[in-house]
């Protein structure tokens, strides 16, 4: 194989493709990337929809594919070749380039998310900053849609919503701050803004950050999950979108491929906050009980959950095939579904091979690369489970609360928030130097 | 960087295609420039604004000071700008883009442009002298630590610049309170 594939695969390197200098390989992380979160995207759409009708006992999407599995597709196909308007009124450049700066702002923040100690395409020494940087250009996507259709629906929601993501970023940053000083409390007394020297800290300290200096880090934790809700726009503060009162908000004049690109950004931006919350408080790539629990023993019994939770979604996959009506009219969707089961029975088989297959760690090179492959997975399984779980959050707050009023939302911004984000803070800084 | 890599990286993360990003960067943020005096459009401006302003962020980068390239984003791209298209958003822009502009004050724009010439042109006569002819030397991940010592000092020394940094933020503190009492009739 070329020199420039071999140079990341051999297993004395370590780091990202962007501290070993491999242009190559930050490309195909970039690629995977991409990819990936697009697809989390279409998965995420049809779990909220799915997800949304179960809780409003609905059944949601049935018709396209077996349980509407095939529905995102169906979705992206009609946006696609849906006719592209713009309004005769509009602003055309403003209205044409608002899309992209949000899914720029949205996709950009990809480069520094830790997926494991390797597996990020790269690592600043500023990456915390610059995704809280990075995504707060977003806002401008929306500010300048709302103001470039030229109407009032859009130009009300782009006003309330940049109002409500200037004021909760405050307190969202505070709360970020207060769990960067906690990285500082080692030997060196020097704390860091790198996302994997976050994740290292909580790796030494042998605590996540959620617990540590209880309720502290607690508090801090609680605001940033509120202050990213109301960041990415979602209900409970939909306010830029509420569609009772203003139609849908900023992006009521875009629609087909344009809108679409304004909702991938959206669950883009979700993913990346998430990303931020569990790399600052939930350990990102660690499992759960790394120090507790850290003979090899244990690092061999917790290399079985990737498999394990492919075997589950294949069985839920096999339940519901047997469910399903034996009626002709159904059999294209039965054995769709089953090939479905088969894939992810597939997958859970090759992870599993993985798994054992990585057992050994010895001298010699190639069980030394199955070792470090199998790890691989096993930090992106967790980072990965740890976001959906933030991921399907989204979804239940969406189903369960009534949205705010706009005076509502400020004021719980403004007087309750960022009052207990600076308190925290301060509180934090006490109690780590009387620590140290 | 972690310090649990080996030597021969370091080598490599050299930047690669320095004047390259150099021009690009810096022919973005004078187009950018150029644009927001020149459009009539207001958003327009507010738009190339933001351009000239994350070119410059790149500039920071390539000078080896990310942190100073990060808070660029956040404080002037992400913070400043949302205000300044939140402020135009509410202004007329039909009305504002008929008038005229720079009306009877080009005298005072041609001077001020004349002073800025006259300034680059000495700084580039006389660069080699005012400025020191060396690469930076200190480790880019070292960054942020060095503001930090400079503006909070370093084992309870007070820094070269924390003096002025206290006086502006007490200044900031007298502006967040003149605006509250302005707005609010009643405290």
């Amino acid at each position: 194989m070329p020199n420039f594939i071999m140079s990341y695969l051999d297993s004395s390197v370590r780091g990202t493709p962007g501290e070993a200098g491999s242009q190559f390989w930050a490309l195909i992380y970039v690629f995977i990337i991409f990819t990936g979160v697009s697809v989390a995207v279409m998965a995420m759409n049809w779990l909220e929809r799915k997800a949304l009708a179960h809780f409003q006992i609905r059944l949601g999407p049935m018709r396209v594919g077996p349980h509407g599995l095939l529905q995102p597709i169906a979705d992206a196909i009609k946006l696609m070749l849906k006719e592209d308007i713009i309004p005769a009124e509009a602003d055309q450049f403003a209205f044409w380039v608002a899309p992209m700066i949000g899914l720029l702002a949205a996709f950009a923040v990809y480069t520094v998310i830790p997926f494991g100690p390797s597996q990020a395409v790269s690592d600043m020494n500023i990456g915390i900053l610059f995704m809280l940087g990075v995504s707060s250009l977003g806002v401008l996507g929306i500010v300048v849609a709302g103001w470039a259709s030229n109407s009032h629906y859009p130009l009300i929601g782009a006003l309330r919503s940049s109002a409500q993501m200037v004021s909760y970023e405050v307190a969202m940053g505070l709360a970020v701050v207060s769990a960067i000083l906690m990285t500082s409390l080692n030997a060196s007394g020097t704390g860091t803004l790198s996302m994997i020297g976050i994740v290292r800290a909580q790796q030494e300290q042998g605590v996540w950050f959620i617990f540590k200096f209880f309720p502290l880090g607690l508090i801090a934790f609680v605001i940033f999950a509120i202050a990213m809700v109301a960041e990415t726009n979602r209900a409970p503060f939909d306010m830029a979108e509420a569609e009772s009162e203003l139609t849908a908000g900023y992006h009521t004049e875009y629609s087909g491929l344009r809108w679409s690109l304004f909702m991938l950004a959206e669950y883009a931006a979700m993913i990346a906050v998430s990303s931020i919350a569990v790399t600052l408080w939930l350990g990102g790539w660690m499992r759960p009980f790394p120090n507790l629990l850290n003979a090899p023993a244990w690092d061999f019994i917790f290399s079985f959950f990737p498999a394990l939770t492919f075997f589950g979604l294949a069985a839920i996959a096999i339940v519901g095939v047997a469910r399903m009506s034996s009626h002709s009219f159904f059999r294209i969707q039965r054995v769709g579904l089953a090939v479905f089961a088969a894939v992810l029975g597939f997958i859970a088989v090759l992870l599993l091979v993985i798994a054992v297959g990585g057992r050994s760690v010895d001298a010699n090179v190639a069980a030394g690369s199955a070792a470090r492959f199998r790890e691989g997975i096993d930090d992106v399984y967790w980072f990965v489970l740890k976001v959906a779980v933030f991921m399907y959050l989204f979804i239940w707050y969406r189903a369960t609360w009534p949205r705010y009023r706009f005076d509502q939302l400020m004021r719980v911004g403004w007087k309750v928030l960022l009052p207990i984000s600076l308190g925290v803070l301060v509180v934090t800084a006490i109690v780590g130097v009387i620590v140290s | 960087m972690n310090p649990g890599m080996n030597p021969g990286m370091v080598r490599d993360m050299a930047p690669v295609a320095t004047p390259f990003f150099f021009y690009l960067l810096a022919g973005l943020a004078v187009a950018g420039g150029v644009l927001v005096i020149t459009r009539r459009n207001a958003v327009h401006s507010a738009l190339a604004l933001i351009v000239t302003l994350l070119a410059v962020a790149g500039l920071y980068l390539m000078l080896y000071a990310p942190f100073v390239a990060g808070i660029q984003i956040i404080v002037y791209a992400g913070g400043i700008m949302v205000l300044f298209l939140f402020v135009i958003m509410l202004v007329n822009i039909e009305r504002s883009s008929k008038d005229r502009r720079f009306n009877r004050m080009w005298p005072v724009g041609l001077g001020a442009a004349c002073a800025l010439l006259a300034l680059f042109v000495s700084a580039f006569v006389k660069g080699k002298a005012l400025f020191p002819d060396r690469m930076m030397s200190l480790p880019e991940s070292s960054n942020t630590q060095q503001i930090a010592t400079m503006l909070y000092g370093e084992g309870g020394k007070m820094g070269p610049y924390t003096f002025a940094f206290e006086i502006a933020s007490l200044l900031l503190l007298v502006a967040i309170l003149g605006a509250v009492i302005m707005t609010k009739k009643k405290i």
